[in-house]
C-alpha cells in the first residue's frame, strides 16, 4: 500500500482519494457560499487527496435528471464508496464533516 | 378544448368553458369526471388529488395525462416520487396505456425520483431549484403542458427542514402556475387532516378527495370534489371504478332528467295487464318495478315480458342473480314460456352472476357495459334487491338511479323486481325511481295462498285501482277478476266457488226470468181474451144504438101526430087560438121536414 501523504500517487488509483462533485444552480450566493465553504474545508481536512468538479444545473439540466438531484446545492461524495449526498450551503462545518464521514484532522 | 371522443358520455358543454371571466379547464378524457366538475381540472393551476393509499390516486393522475395526450394533444410530464418507472408502466399497461410508446413518440416523460437512497444531512442554507431545472427540462423536451407529481410529500421523509422545504414547495406551485401548465399534484391522506404534511394548504384552486370503503366485504371506491375555486361543481360522493378502461366516475346526475320521452306503448305481455296500464301498456324507456313477497310470480312476469319484446323482434336483455339461465329457462318453460327459442334467435341474452361477486359500482359498470353491447329494447333485472346484500338501501338507490337514467338515455324500457317480505316499506327508496309500480302478493284463506296482482302507481296513465288474481298457467300469466266480498277478497278455490255460485244464481235467475216471460205471455193472452170480450160486449151495444138511431125519426113524428092528438083530444081546456097556434106550429114542423126526406 503507497502512502497516503505521497503528493506523486497517482490520484484514480488511491483508495483515500476524495472525488467530490458540488452541484449548483447559477451563480447565486447559495452557490458560491457552498463552494467557498467546501473548498476551506477541503483544505483543511483533505489537503492533497481531493478533488471537486462544480456542476451548474442552469447550465446542464438534464444531469440533475441523471444524478437524481433536487436540492441545490448539493455534494455528492462519490468517492469513497459509498455514495453519499448532503444539501445545503455547507456552513455548518459539523455537519458537512459528520455527512461526509470525514474524520476533523 | 376537444370534445371528449374516448367516450360514450354526452360532449362537455363549451359553454362551460366559455363563461365571460369563467375558469378556463382542462379536460381530462375520465369518463364521468369532466361532467361532474363541469368540464375537467382548472387550466394551468394545480389540483390536489388525495386519499389514502390504494385509493388510485396514481392511476386517476396517470390517466389525465394519458388521455391529455391521446385525446388532447396536451403532451405531459410524470414525476414519480414513489415507483419506478417500469413499475408505473407495468401498472397500467393492463388499461391499455402503453408508457413506453407514448415516451418514444416524445409526448411523455416519466421522471422518477428516487429519495430513498438519499443520505441528506442539511447543512445550511438550500432550495429545490434542482428540481426545478429538472422539472423545466422535462416539460421542455416534449413541450408539455400537462405534469403530474406523485407523491411529493415524499420528500417530508428526505428533508428534516420542513420550513425550507414547505416554503419550497409553495415555490413550486407558484411556478407551475407561472408555467402554463395543468397539473395534479397526489398527497397522501394523513390523521385528520387531508393529507399528511399539510399540502393542501399551498394547492388552493382545487381539491379532489379519493376514497376506499369496504362495507360488508365489497370494496367501493368514491370520489368527491372538496374544492374547485371559481368554479362550479358537484358536492357528492361519486362513486367510480377503476376499470378495464381506467378511471369512470358513475356520477348519480351525469344524466341528469334530460332523457327524452316517448309516448309510444309497449306491451307487458301480459294483456290484461296492459289493459290495467291505461289500455296500452309500459312507456317505451318508462321503469317498471315489480315487487313481492317470495313466490309471487315476479320472475314470471319478467320472463313474460322478455317474451313479449322478442316476439315483437326486440332485443332483450335479463340480469339474473339469483337463478343461472338454464334454470330460469326451465322454470319459465313450465309455465308456457318458451325462451330457449329467443336465446337461439339471439334475441334474448342472459347475465346471470351473483350480487356478491362485485362491489355495487363493478356491477353498475359491468351492466351498462353489456346494455351498450347489446343494445336492447328491455332489460330485466332480477331482482334488484338481492343488492342490499352488498349495499345499503341507500347505496342501492343511488346505484339504481344511475342505471335507470342510463337506461332512460338509451330508451330502453326496464322492468326491476324486487323481493321483499315487506314490499311497501322496503321498496319505498325505489318506488320513486320506477314510472311503474306493480305489486304481486299472496293472500291467503281458507287453507290455500292465491297470488294478486295489483298497479300501486303509475305515472302518466289512468291505470286501474283493481286488484287481480295473478295465474300462472300452462300458457303463461293470467289475470282474473277477483271477488270482493262481505268476507274480503276472494282468490283460488273460494273465488272459483264464488264463480260457481254466480253462475248457480244465473242460471236460478235465468228459469226466474222464463217464469216470468211465460206469465206475462199468460197475462197478454188473458188481457187480450178481455180485450176482445169488452170489443164483443161494445159492439153489440153499438148495434143496438145503431138500430136505435135508424128508427128514430119515425119515432120523432109519432110524438108530434101523439101530441097533436092529444092536444085536439084536449081542446076542451084550452082556448082556440092557442089551438090553432099548435097547429101551425105543426104545419110549419111537418112541412119544413118533408122536403128533407
Amino acid at each position: 500500500m503507497s502512502d497516503p501523504f505521497d503528493p506523486d500517487r497517482p490520484i484514480a488509483d488511491d483508495p483515500e482519494m476524495w472525488h467530490l462533485r458540488l452541484y449548483v444552480a447559477g451563480q447565486s450566493p447559495k452557490s458560491l457560499n457552498a463552494f467557498a465553504n467546501l473548498k476551506r474545508m477541503c483544505e483543511e481536512h483533505l489537503s492533497g487527496r481531493y478533488e471537486i468538479e462544480i456542476i451548474d444545473l442552469v447550465e446542464h439540466p438534464s444531469l440533475a435528471r441523471s444524478d437524481d438531484i433536487l436540492a441545490v446545492p448539493t455534494l455528492v461524495r462519490r468517492l469513497p464508496a459509498p455514495l453519499r449526498k448532503i444539501i445545503g450551503d455547507l456552513s455548518n462545518t459539523e455537519r458537512v464533516l459528520v455527512g461526509l464521514r470525514i474524520n476533523p484532522v | 378544448m376537444a370534445a371528449n371522443p374516448g367516450t360514450d358520455l354526452p360532449p362537455v358543454s363549451d359553454d362551460v368553458q366559455s363563461i365571460p371571466g369563467g375558469l378556463a379547464k382542462a379536460a381530462t378524457g375520465i369518463s364521468g369526471f369532466d361532467e361532474v366538475t363541469n368540464g375537467g381540472l382548472p387550466r394551468d393551476r394545480s389540483t390536489l388529488v388525495c386519499g389514502p393509499a390504494g385509493c388510485g390516486k396514481t392511476l386517476f393522475a396517470m390517466e389525465f395525462l394519458v388521455r391529455g395526450i391521446t385525446q388532447f394533444d396536451e403532451p405531459g410530464v410524470f414525476v414519480a416520487f414513489e415507483e419506478s418507472a417500469e413499475d408505473l408502466i407495468a401498472n397500467v399497461a393492463s388499461l391499455g396505456f402503453d408508457l413506453e410508446q407514448l415516451e418514444a413518440e416524445g409526448n411523455l416523460v416519466i421522471d422518477h425520483v428516487d429519495v430513498a437512497g438519499w443520505e441528506v444531512e442539511d447543512t445550511g442554507d438550500w432550495d429545490l431549484d434542482g428540481l426545478f431545472l429538472r422539472l423545466a427540462a422535462a416539460i421542455d423536451q416534449v413541450g408539455a403542458r400537462r405534469v403530474v407529481i406523485d407523491t411529493i410529500e415524499t420528500l417530508f421523509g428526505a428533508f428534516s427542514n420542513t420550513t425550507v422545504l414547505r416554503s419550497e414547495l409553495r415555490r413550486l406551485f407558484g411556478w407551475l402556475k407561472a408555467r402554463g401548465v395543468t397539473s395534479v399534484i397526489t398527497g397522501e391522506r394523513g390523521e385528520g387532516t387531508l393529507t399528511r404534511h399539510g399540502i393542501e394548504e399551498y394547492v388552493s384552486d382545487c381539491v379532489i378527495v379519493l376514497d376506499h370503503r369496504v362495507t360488508e366485504q365489497t370494496s367501493t371506491r368514491r370520489l368527491r370534489i372538496l374544492k374547485y375555486r371559481g368554479s362550479l361543481h358537484g358536492t357528492n360522493e361519486y362513486p367510480f371504478l377503476i376499470s378495464e378502461t381506467g378511471v369512470s366516475v358513475l356520477p348519480i346526475t351525469s344524466m341528469g332528467l334530460r332523457h327524452g320521452v316517448s309516448t309510444e306503448r309497449i306491451s307487458t305481455g301480459v294483456a290484461r295487464l296492459d289493459a290495467m296500464l291505461g289500455g296500452g301498456g309500459l312507456y317505451k324507456g318508462s321503469t317498471v318495478l315489480v315487487s313481492g313477497t317470495p313466490g309471487t310470480g315476479k320472475s314470471t312476469l319478467a320472463a313474460q315480458f322478455c317474451d313479449a319484446a322478442c316476439r315483437r323482434g326486440e332485443r332483450a336483455l335479463y340480469f339474473a342473480f339469483e337463478e343461472s339461465e338454464a334454470e330460469t329457462i326451465r322454470n319459465m318453460a313450465s309455465v308456457g314460456i318458451d325462451l330457449r327459442q329467443w336465446v337461439d334467435a339471439d334475441l334474448l341474452r342472459f347475465q346471470c352472476s351473483r350480487p356478491s361477486l362485485l362491489g355495487l359500482e363493478a356491477h353498475l359498470f359491468a351492466m351498462q357495459k353489456f346494455v351498450a353491447e347489446l343494445d336492447p329494447a328491455v332489460v330485466v333485472m332480477d331482482p334488484v334487491s338481492d343488492f342490499l346484500r352488498i349495499g345499503n338501501g341507500e347505496d342501492v338507490s343511488a346505484m339504481l338511479t344511475r342505471q335507470v337514467d342510463f337506461l332512460k338515455a338509451r330508451q330502453v324500457t326496464a322492468l326491476f323486481t324486487s323481493l321483499s317480505s315487506e314490499p311497501e316499506a322496503a321498496d319505498q327508496q325505489l318506488a320513486s325511481l320506477v314510472d311503474t309500480w306493480i305489486f304481486v302478493k299472496t293472500l291467503e284463506g281458507n287453507g290455500e295462498h292465491n297470488r294478486v296482482l295489483y298497479v300501486l302507481e303509475s305515472r302518466g296513465m289512468a291505470h286501474s285501482n283493481q286488484i287481480r288474481e295473478f295465474l300462472l298457467t300452462g300458457q303463461g300469466i293470467e289475470l282474473a277478476d277477483v271477488y270482493v266480498g262481505p268476507e274480503g277478497v276472494l282468490t283460488g278455490s273460494a273465488r272459483q266457488a264464488q264463480e260457481a255460485k254466480e253462475r248457480s244464481d244465473g242460471m236460478a235467475r235465468l228459469e226466474d226470468l222464463e217464469q216470468r216471460r211465460v206469465n206475462l205471455e199468460r197475462r197478454r193472452e188473458s188481457v187480450e181474451a178481455q180485450t176482445a170480450a169488452l170489443w164483443r160486449e161494445f159492439h153489440d151495444e153499438a148495434e143496438v144504438v145503431e138500430q136505435l138511431l135508424s128508427t128514430g125519426s119515425t119515432g120523432t113524428e109519432d110524438r108530434a101526430g101523439q101530441r097533436a092528438e092529444q092536444g085536439r083530444l084536449r081542446r076542451a081546456d084550452i082556448d082556440d087560438r092557442d089551438a090553432g097556434a099548435d097547429q101551425v106550429d105543426l104545419s110549419e114542423e111537418r112541412d119544413a121536414e118533408v122536403p128533407s126526406r
